[in-house]
């Protein structure tokens, strides 16, 4: 490759100097922010757990919350910081479309792992879940047995 | 772009010469490499999901991540992790300021961010080295068999079951075992790569210093190596969540 059609590609994307510094330091405001409103939610959830009756369901939206929290932050790392915004639409599809294998990973996967769950808890669907002796401790094992 | 570039039709783009992305082709094989491992790190953590949902019981964070250097036994839930955090954070935007300075040619300013990148990430994994040990020499009480042992959290033992009543006290039954294999290993899979970025910087701040780059004629090296930090950022984010948070 010759040294001419190199420095066409390495060409910077930003304009103007000084509003490329601003943009960072005002991504970085945003994810500090971001980062302490999950650390609020964390603490809330802890709160919550801490409480004679934890509301299981309030737990589970806050977890959510803090899913949600944690695209954005990862949105705006990715696209600031990493630049990724600023280049060619076909290589953000490149990227993001392989990426998109995600959704049924996660899904499926902690979909298997909760059915393991049921299948430990009724002995492989022969007796039905009692839910009182899920609250027992598991039973202990010597050191170096596995189950 | 330059005009001679914009001029050209866009059939010709792929016909080789020049990237069709607008890239090199070190920067383009720099973000794959990052799509693979954010594939490897996904993988890790799914497979940690998994576990954690076959159980009936799971650590809770809160009560496991409490502490904090010279606090003593003080209860501080998420306090030590978010100073961890928050490090990275800033030591992400001291990359992108030195990124940027190189997009300018300033040497004075690469080599001034990279500094401060390089300190963040030491500062990191000093962090994460005092939460290990913390984690590994805290002895614990746990009722195992009817007698109570002493441990900590090791990938083959988990002092943070459930409370049981005995003798007239709360104690703590084991947990599942899974928990201190996932947490060392992908906490630790994750620092070995703030690890390589650590060295990764050092040897941009050597080659910034010798004046390597303004030979060359631009810091693209500067802003691959930003680009493997950010994402080295990227992973914590998900790992804090997956971890500490939920």
């Amino acid at each position: 490759m010759s040294a001419q059609t190199t420095a066409v590609e390495l060409t910077p994307h930003h304009h103007g100097g000084d509003a490329q510094v601003k943009k960072i330091w005002k991504t970085f405001w945003l994810l500090l922010f971001i980062t302490l409103a999950e650390l609020g939610i964390g603490l809330t959830i802890y709160t919550i757990h801490k409480g004679a009756h934890p509301n299981h369901t309030l737990v589970l939206m806050f977890k959510g919350l803090v899913c949600i929290l944690t695209l954005a932050k990862a949105f705006y790392i990715v696209s600031i910081f990493m630049h990724l915004g600023d280049e060619v639409r076909n290589l953000i599809m490149t990227i993001i479309v392989p990426l998109m294998l995600f959704i049924w990973f996660i899904a499926a996967f902690l979909m298997d792992g909760n059915a393991w769950k049921n299948l430990r808890n009724t002995d492989a669907g022969s007796r039905p879940y009692i839910e009182k002796t899920q609250k027992e401790p598991l039973p202990t094992l010597e050191k170096g047995k596995k189950d | 772009m330059s005009t001679a570039s914009a001029q050209q039709p866009v059939t010709k783009l792929w016909s080789g010469g020049r990237s069709p992305f607008n890239v090199s082709y070190g920067k383009l094989m720099m973000w794959y490499f990052l799509m693979s491992d954010a594939f490897t790190f996904g993988a890790f953590l799914i497979s940690y999901g998994t576990i954690r949902f076959s159980q009936n019981v799971w650590a809770d964070p809160n009560h496991v991540f409490n502490a904090f250097p010279f606090a003593g036994h003080a209860n501080l839930p998420l306090a030590f992790v978010s100073l961890m955090t928050f490090i990275l954070i800033l030591s992400s935007v001291t990359m992108v300021l030195a990124v940027h300075e190189g997009h300018n040619m300033n040497r004075k300013g690469v080599e001034k961010w990279l500094f401060f990148t390089i300190l963040g990430g030491l500062a990191f994994l000093g962090c994460q080295a005092w939460e290990w040990t913390h984690l590994i020499t805290g002895d614990h009480e746990v009722l195992v068999n009817g007698t109570i042992q002493h441990f900590g959290t090791t990938v083959s033992h988990n002092p943070w079951g459930p409370e049981v009543e005995f003798n007239g006290r709360e104690v703590a039954t084991p947990g599942p075992i899974a928990f201190g294999g996932y947490f060392f290993g992908i906490t630790g899979f994750h620092g070995f790569h703030v690890f390589s970025g650590v060295i990764i910087n050092a040897v941009m701040l050597i080659k910034t210093r010798l004046g390597h780059f303004d030979e060359r004629g631009h810091y693209e090296m500067v802003e691959k190596g930003g680009l493997y930090w950010h994402f080295v950022d990227l992973v914590w984010v998900f790992v804090f969540l997956c971890f500490y948070l939920i």
